[in-house]
């Protein structure tokens, strides 16, 4: 057997193999991408809520592409609280000023980020929330401080459309 | 299989057999020389066979009149029930069906542990049957969603979310198994699929299982290697058949009992009310057979290796073979291992108290404990226990310790001082 066909038969595995592979990997990824969210899911991208009948201390909840949304019209008590907190007491630093622009309205998804329960309100050691799955305990301001969950509730994309509506997502 | 020199007696059975040897299989599987001294908990192969075969049962009639819709999942359900002939009893034997499966299954697996069946030749057996355990918990998770009541639906978003502990892909694997933002319709249409297909893929296993087991034969109370066929072995039939078709009777009196008299005393109220993704139940916990692992997972307190943790705990048990270092099989011979395997047995059961607990308090300082007691006894005491314990003779057959006398004890003795 001559050195040269040995070559010329190594470069024909070789590149059957990758075409292969390339034309293998062409039928599985949509296979794969099917699951990913589809374009009737994707639609449902926001939702309006009307506001004007929430009064402090109180908090609203939506549904929003099939998550609940807390909204929160927060007291002054708890406005103090949420931002006397020092920085370093904090699993997931963020500032409350960050969280909520307008420190009245707190707006975050109602999921708490160990394992996407929804966690009760008024509850746990910091007045803010307490999930019942796993012990994660929220302050006012939605940051975890205590319990498994590893970090502050989200805050979605959101925008006052008139004083009484806020538009999510 | 390859020894048999089996010749059909008909025309027609030699003119089939050499073109299809199944007969040949079939008097293999007839004449198979099993251990004579096989005892009860040998019995729980057949019956979880048997377990498998109700679930598929069951279940296929189940989906003639399930609707896998997020709207009208809830209420077919309930149609099965209430509408469907019948109905309420293939409902009952598929869901309490599922906890005897796992019942049967954690008494096989203990067995196995206890008379050490997973060392060498038959560790293939045992990464099959983990395997098979593996794909049992995820159809049961999966057969759980798909009546859409609150635990049905928290549960899903709770298991679904550990992927979300992964570094960077996590949050994106979420969202691709959930077809969606959260736990929702193509949710319940794809792990419906799932749930149908993942029986025939543990059928298959069980073949490979019975196969590999075939192989070395079984182990036996006594854990000693012996001849095939010889003095310690019987046919498995008629001998086997029977003696299986009667713990299956006895199986089948505790099954029935909890189909006819507390259908529902395993499940949770909760499940009977309809998915809503606004209000989470006061207290999620997952089905009995899946309570030690949930345990483990609430009791470490970051969630990445909570996750770790738990996943950890049923992989373990595939490099168990190899984590055992004693050469003695059966825990009749090892006095030590013997009261390890007693406190593992009552650490998993306390697992599985403390995960059906509120994680706080004393509840959580026992489940910690006891998880590390759990990871203890199979990275740290099996693998020194196998140097240090001081084994009991091994006999040199089935046979010999109750022929008391015979010319092996010689032998045996010698074989002793070997050992030691």
């Amino acid at each position: 057997m001559s050195e040269k066909k040995t070559k010329r038969r190594d470069f024909l595995f070789t590149a059957t193999t990758a075409v292969g592979a390339v034309g293998a990997a062409a039928v599985v990824w949509p296979m794969i991408d099917q699951m990913n969210p589809d374009a009737s899911v994707k639609a449902l991208a926001s939702t309006e809520v009307d506001v004007s009948s929430l009064t402090p201390g109180n908090t609203l909840t939506v549904l929003w592409r099939g998550k609940p949304v807390f909204i929160r019209r927060r007291t002054q008590k708890e406005i103090d609280e949420a931002r006397s907190v020092k920085m370093e007491d904090l699993i997931h630093p963020e500032k409350d000023e960050d969280r909520a622009k307008n420190p009245e309205w707190l707006v975050m998804l109602g999921v708490c980020t160990h394992l996407g329960c929804v966690p009760l309100n008024d509850k746990g050691d910091y007045n803010g929330w307490f999930c019942p799955c796993h012990g994660s305990h929220y302050d006012t301001s939605g940051r975890i401080r205590k319990g498994p969950a590893p970090w502050n509730m989200e805050v979605p994309k959101y925008e006052f459309v008139d004083a009484n509506t806020i538009k999510i997502g | 299989m390859s020894d048999h020199d089996y010749r059909p007696k008909s025309k027609v059975g030699q003119w089939f057999n050499d073109r299809l040897p199944l007969l040949t299989l079939a008097n293999h599987l007839t004449d198979y020389p099993t251990p004579k001294n096989l005892n009860y908990w040998w019995t729980f192969g057949g019956i979880l066979t048997f377990c498998l075969i109700t679930q598929i049962v069951t279940g296929l009639t189940l989906a003639m009149h399930y609707i896998a819709h997020a709207d009208m999942a809830f209420e077919s359900v309930e149609h099965i029930m209430r509408d469907v002939n019948y109905g309420w009893l293939i409902r009952y034997i598929h869901a309490n069906g599922a906890s005897m499966f796992f019942l049967a299954v954690y008494i096989h697996i203990f067995r196995s542990l206890f008379y050490g069946s997973y060392k060498a030749p038959r560790e293939i057996i045992w990464i099959i049957g983990i395997i098979i355990y593996l794909l049992m918990m995820a159809a049961a998770f999966m057969g759980y969603v798909l009546p859409w009541g609150q635990m049905s639906f928290w549960g899903a978003t709770v298991i679904t979310n550990l992927f979300s502990a992964i570094p960077l892909v996590g949050e994106g694997i979420v969202t691709w198994l959930w077809g969606g933002y959260s736990v929702d319709n193509p949710t319940l249409t794809r792990f419906f699929t799932l749930h149908y297909l993942i029986p025939f893929l543990i059928l298959g296993l069980v073949v490979l299982h019975i196969w590999a087991l075939h192989v070395p034969g079984n182990n036996n109370p006594v854990g000693i290697d012996i001849k095939k066929p010889s003095k310690d072995t019987v046919p498995f039939h008629p001998y086997i058949v029977i003696k299986d078709g009667f713990a299956l009777l006895m199986f089948m009196i505790v099954f029935a009992f909890f189909v006819f008299y507390a259908p529902n005393i395993l499940g949770h109220a909760d499940n009977y009310i309809e998915a809503n993704p606004m209000v989470t139940p006061a207290h999620i916990v997952p089905e009995w057979y899946l309570l030690p692992f949930y345990a483990i997972l609430r009791s470490v307190p970051d969630k990445l290796l909570g996750v770790v943790a738990m996943l950890s705990a049923i992989l373990i048990l595939a490099v168990l073979p190899w984590l055992d270092t004693s050469k003695i099989r059966s825990a009749v011979f090892r006095p030590l291992y013997k009261q390890f395997y007693w406190i593992l047995v009552a650490d998993v059961l306390i697992l599985g108290y403390v995960g059906a607990m509120p994680a706080e308090g004393l509840y959580l300082l026992i489940a910690r404990v006891a998880t590390a007691y759990y990871f203890l006894h199979f990275l740290v005491i099996l693998p020194v226990l196998g140097f240090k314990e001081k084994t009991l003779p091994v006999p040199l057959s089935i046979t010999e310790p109750v022929l008391g006398g015979s010319p092996n004890l010689a032998a045996a003795r010698n074989k002793e001082s070997k050992i030691e």
